[in-house]
């Protein structure tokens, strides 16, 4: 199918700006993509986000299949075969229907397959709670799909069109996940600014999906064969794939920053690819932010530096692969960090993005006091006062106070 | 930049009352955030719904502690929640009531009022008590906020057609020309 066959409707009698969810934002992102076929199975905090999906396509403005199908491990399974048929795919899931996708999921980078995938982040259960964190994206983020954390509604549609240019790279050839809050940025409405339907057609390009191994009843062949095992060709080929993909995540880092700069040329918004600095060219010391919450740390660093303080703020926007030279680049110049995640590394007993910081540390080779504060669970706000209070403590490690041992919860007496 | 909390009970629409005013301003040029808060799901229960104003782009994806004004589209909700917790001393009240503004009890944060009998006019307009869209006029007559055309334009790009699209154009219309506002001696903030 042409571009040229089709209407573009979703840009049709829209206003200049609209206003509208992160979710929405996302669903029109991804009609404005053209996939071929999208699958959906709806969670809280994703579910609007696939409402929007099922009624663009009702109303004859996104011309693609969509498969409501009977569970999440259906859903990607689906979405599987699409794609080594050639057909661009998306979906949308989180929390306890990323758990129930698990095995699909885990076999889509190994496949080499570029679909994608909104991830509206939510905390993990056990206690019972619907609402946002990033403890789901982090419990997979050893899996190899790519993920980027969006700050703000306009991001999580641009990064979302951008996701499938990543995704489909030559060089790539992997599943990305688009990560958006759940709660403050799945529901969450802002103005944003809708790309002309002909602009995202030139900057998307023909659609070069699975060009290594097509589906066709005309060549039939199999896909996935069982390798590995401890004999005959079995170990080099199973280490050949599995360098394939670390392959891939690494040739990642550079695509991100290509198709970040090409948006940014194309659009006139410009995202930081894999690491934003955030006044951090004369800081002594700074947070690392992760996703929606970075907004109101920006707000706080302001005030901040009103008041005199030489705090800066670096967010990490790609999470996996992680960005280690741009964090290390990053880190170059302060003497104290405070790190902020919306979820639990259980193992170490520190945020997750903070056990992550710790390796790129060693790379930095020289000793930077860092404190891990965990805060924002399942939906809780995180505002511009409590990142006052954690400007203030990560300050603290400036004059030689010691970091403490385990996590500074920042919502632990709201 | 100008913070509004919106009161309502589940399924009067006061989630989408926020977005509605959020396109409201951002129809003017400026810029606007919306974000509701997150309860359980359930027609009846209390509500709250947050709006971020400024003429610049907003940040922060946060919930509203301090507003700068409070409008409450339920008339029985004040009984059983503190609606004007955190409200800013010279702020202003957006309420639905049938009582005349000399019977409203505020307090001393509270410098302007806006009142509305707005469940007997959606029971005219709509045959429901469905306050929302009426409210969103009381706000631009009671504040400025946004204007009358601003959240006319929000409406028209909305998911209202036909004849719901016309009555909560009455709606906003009834809202604004029927709401009796009044500056408070007692908060000179």
């Amino acid at each position: 199918m042409t571009a040229a066959m089709l209407d573009p409707c979703v840009t049709k009698n829209a206003p200049e700006y609209l206003v509208c969810e992160g979710n929405e934002a996302a669903a029109l992102a991804v009609a404005l993509a053209r996939p071929d076929m999208v699958s959906v199975y709806p969670i809280t905090p994703q579910s609007s986000l696939v409402e929007h999906l099922a009624k663009l396509v009702a109303d004859g403005r996104m011309d693609a299949e969509i498969v409501d199908a009977e569970g999440e491990h259906s859903v990607l399974s689906v979405l599987q075969g699409a794609a080594l048929a050639g057909g661009r795919t998306f979906t949308a899931t989180c929390g306890p229907g990323l758990a129930f996708m698990f095995e699909p999921y885990f076999r889509t980078p190994g496949l080499r397959l570029p679909i994608v995938m909104a991830l509206v982040t939510r905390d993990g259960l056990t206690p019972q709670s619907v609402w946002g964190g990033h403890q789901d994206a982090m419990t997979v983020r050893e899996v190899g799909w790519v993920q980027m954390y969006c700050e703000s509604v306009q991001e999580v549609l641009d990064t979302t069109l951008m996701a499938f240019k990543i995704a489909e790279h030559r060089d790539v050839m992997l599943p990305v996940n688009i990560c958006l809050d759940g709660n403050y940025l799945s529901y969450g409405a802002a103005r944003v600014t809708l790309p002309a339907q002909a602009d995202v057609d030139a900057f998307l390009g023909e659609k070069d999906v699975n060009w290594h191994a097509a589906l066709d009843p005309q060549k039939p062949m199999a896909i996935d064969p069982l390798t590995g095992g401890a004999g005959g060709k079995g170990p080099a080929t199973f280490v050949r794939y599995r360098k394939g993909q670390c392959a891939g995540m690494q040739n990642a880092l550079r695509v991100i920053c290509e198709t970040h700069d090409a948006y940014a040329q194309k659009f006139g918004r410009r995202f930081a690819p894999l690491v934003e600095e955030y006044r951090m060219a004369d800081a002594e010391f700074a947070l690392l932010t992760l996703g929606g919450m970075t907004g109101a740390a920006k707000d706080a660093v302001d005030e901040a530096r009103d008041a005199g303080k030489r705090v800066g703020l670096i967010k990490i926007k790609t999470f996996s692969p992680f960005p280690v030279e741009a964090l290390c680049a990053a880190l170059r110049g302060i003497k104290a960090l405070g790190v902020v995640d919306r979820s639990v590394a259980f193992r170490w007993n520190c945020g997750p993005m903070f056990q992550e910081t710790l390796g790129a540390l060693y790379r930095l080779g020289r000793p930077l006091p860092a404190a891990s504060f965990i805060g924002g669970l399942a939906g809780a706000d995180i505002t511009v006062e409590h990142f006052h209070r954690v400007i203030e403590q990560t300050e603290a490690l400036l004059h030689g106070a010691a970091p403490k041992n385990g996590p500074i919860w920042i919502n632990e007496n709201d | 930049m100008y913070e509004v909390r919106l009161h309502g009970r589940g399924g009067q629409g006061a989630v989408m009352a926020a977005t509605m005013l959020a396109s409201g301003v951002v129809a003017e040029g400026r810029f606007a955030v919306a974000i509701p808060s997150f309860g359980f799901e359930r027609r009846g229960a209390p509500v709250a719904a947050f709006v971020r104003i400024d003429d610049r782009e907003i940040r922060r994806m946060t919930n509203i502690t301090h507003p700068d004004c409070v409008m409450c589209i339920d008339p029985t909700l004040s009984r059983s929640v503190d609606i004007f917790a955190g409200l800013k001393p010279g702020g202003a009240l957006v309420q639905a009531t049938e009582k005349p503004l000399s019977d409203l009890v505020t307090p001393e944060t509270v410098a302007v009022v806006g009142v509305i009998d707005a469940v007997r006019i959606a029971l005219d307009i709509f045959g429901r008590p469905i306050t929302n869209t009426l409210m969103l006029g009381a706000l631009a007559r009671a504040t400025g906020l946004v204007t009358l055309e601003g959240l006319k334009r929000a409406l028209a790009h909305s998911e209202f057609r036909d004849a719901g699209l016309r009555q909560n154009l009455i709606a906003l219309e009834r809202g604004f020309h029927e709401t009796a506002v009044q500056k408070l001696k007692q908060a000179a903030a």
